[in-house]
């Protein structure tokens, strides 16, 4: 079975005065249309590169990452990407953000249409009454809210989070994560969401790949999440795998991730756990 | 009657026809050498309400007490530790704490104040940076002189708002233990304020819950039966834990989706698909102009392979 999106041996080396620095070392991941995968490690250990080589926003130097059956070459609206910090623009208002893009991917479309999509993101987001308020007049959850409309809007094929929640408090985060999960659960856009969160992760996604320790950072390990959906986080956490699941994350996080024991992939029958749908 | 006490206080801001109704009906009460922490969104009013207590703001409605008697303004029985810090950039550490102490023991000799300063310094492990200014200590340096400032005017409580909220997971770890060492030396009675459910669970005998806003209140009181020492590392691992933080999140979390769901109104998403940008684009878009693609339009065809 072809998968949806396939990073193949990807690699990531930066030139440096004392020779190639390899980042990241022959990562292989094939993701299922429709599946949410989590990508946990420490920080600085190459997450976020393999995250912006999906993206488009930094350029792949071994392998490739193949969407759909083409290979991508650089960044475009078929990826949403929603940043750590919101990045609007300050002088537009939440609406126009959004519709920023919309009138970009939508050029055929009436502009009645273009701005019902508008609405619809931002109001889903929770934004019904704030979306004509500029970025300064807004929280920064709000703003993030308004980073996640933005990227759902397009109706892109692939979602690329990078730690969208991590300049949040807790509960704002707890909040933010149901509004992406309701949307998701709605859309069923294929996701690949950088976190260091191992509660987030195991809330959110259907894999979890935990990273390894950079330089050379590949995959270590890759644990199934198999809580039926829709999600509700009570039910997540008083779930029976959940203590196991979490203890196997941690453990890695705090031992395993050291040692650069690559991860051995599975015939693929076994290794692609399909999205639960 | 309570130590510290709050009862039916409303408070807003804004002229009459722009008016935010912060906090609505709020009743709490604090007992001597309690521990309390109050949790709750960003912007929900949990400066308001510790404002409140501190004697910076007076509610329109309700009262405020302390120790059975209304409190009309500050008073350096109330210490209070901001969010920002708030120390004079042009002062030294002992400066910084020397002022305080100075204003509240007038009676006392310039040695005993010294040595009043010099204490609560070394309380909180800054005796080395004495003579530093502000601007020279490191985010979490600086609220211990604010913490250190609020203990040495002998406050009989200590307000906390949101103390630790601008600092890293590791110096806010570091200060979760001393304001724990602190109630435990000293036995104080501290009102915490936070965003952070953990973070109350660790330190407080009792958390409260403020709804989001506007017209924020104050929800029932969970008691963290949680036996003291407590490790930050294993008390996750303890079942009252899980139970104390899904309680607060999940009725935090409700009280925010309840405010959002007032909003009625018929939204429309277009059944359209994304053009394909990769493609040139008409030269002239207006001649022989077609639609975006319809959803709906889409043909799928079952394609029977042969083995």
């Amino acid at each position: 079975m072809r998968a949806y999106c396939e990073l193949s041996q990807l690699g990531k080396t930066f030139p440096s005065p004392k020779g190639a620095a390899v980042i990241v070392k022959d990562f292989n991941l094939k993701m299922q249309k429709g599946e949410f995968v989590c990508l946990i490690g420490h920080s600085g250990c190459g997450k976020s590169t393999v995250l912006s080589m999906v993206a488009g926003l930094s350029s792949v130097t071994e392998g490739g990452i193949i969407l759909l059956g083409k290979e991508l070459t650089g960044p475009g609206p078929d990826r949403g990407v929603v940043f750590q910090s919101p990045s609007l623009l300050p002088w537009l208002t939440a609406f126009e953000n959004v519709m920023l893009g919309i009138n970009q991917v939508f050029y055929t479309a009436s502009k009645a249409e273009r701005r019902q999509i508008a609405d619809y993101y931002l109001t889903v987001v929770g934004l019904g009454d704030a979306m004509h308020k500029r970025p300064a007049e807004l929280s920064q959850g709000m703003r993030q809210r308004v980073g996640i409309a933005r990227a759902f809007a397009l109706k892109p094929r692939m979602l690329l989070l990078d730690e969208p929640f991590g300049m949040l408090d807790a509960l704002t985060r707890y909040e933010l994560q149901q509004v992406l999960l309701d949307l998701w659960r709605t859309e069923r856009i294929t996701a690949l969401m950088v976190t260091h969160d191992v509660d987030e992760s195991l809330f959110l996604s259907d894999r979890i790949v935990c990273m390894t320790d950079g330089p050379e950072a590949t995959i270590g390990d890759i644990v199934p999440v198999s809580f039926p959906r829709p999600r509700n986080r009570k039910a997540i956490m008083e779930h029976a795998d959940y203590a196991p699941l979490r203890s196997r994350l941690m453990q890695f996080l705090e031992v395993g991730a050291h040692d650069r024991i690559p991860y051995v992939a599975l015939p693929a029958s076994q290794a692609s756990v399909a999205a639960s749908v | 009657m309570a130590f510290l006490e709050i009862e039916r206080a409303f408070k807003g801001y804004g002229p009459k026809w722009d008016r935010t109704e912060v906090l609505a009906d709020i009743n709490l009460e604090v007992e001597v050498g309690e521990f309390v922490a109050i949790v709750g969104f960003s912007g929900a009013g949990k400066t308001t309400l510790i404002n409140l207590l501190s004697g910076l703001v007076t509610p329109d409605r309700g009262a405020a007490r302390f120790d059975g008697k209304p409190i009309t303004g500050p008073g350096p029985e109330r210490g209070i530790v901001f969010q920002n810090y708030s120390l004079l950039p042009w002062l030294t550490v002992h400066e910084n704490i020397a002022l305080a102490v100075d204003q509240v023991f007038p009676q006392w000799t310039a040695a005993q104040r010294r040595e009043q300063v010099g204490k609560f310094i070394a309380m909180v492990n800054l005796t080395p940076a004495a003579g530093k200014l502000p601007r020279e200590l490191s985010g979490g340096m600086r609220q211990r002189v604010a913490v250190a400032r609020s203990l040495a005017m002998g406050p009989k409580v200590l307000l906390l708002d949101e103390p630790l909220s601008a600092l890293d997971a590791l110096t806010r770890a570091n200060l979760q233990d001393q304001i724990t060492r602190i109630k435990r030396e000293d036995d104080t009675t501290i009102l915490l304020i936070t965003n952070d459910p953990d973070e109350a669970i660790l330190l407080a005998d009792r958390v409260i819950p403020l709804t989001a806003g506007p017209n924020a209140t104050l929800g029932m009181s969970v008691p963290v039966t949680i036996p003291r020492p407590r490790d930050r590392k294993t008390i996750a691992d303890h079942p009252d834990f899980k139970r104390i933080r899904l309680e607060l999140v999940e009725y935090l979390l409700k009280s925010a989706h309840s405010r959002k769901a007032t909003l009625d109104r018929k939204l429309v998403l277009p059944d359209i698909e994304p053009e394909d940008l990769s493609l040139p684009r008409p030269v002239l878009p207006w001649i022989g102009r077609r639609g975006p693609i319809r959803r709906s339009e889409i043909k799928t065809a079952v394609v029977e392979v042969e083995k």
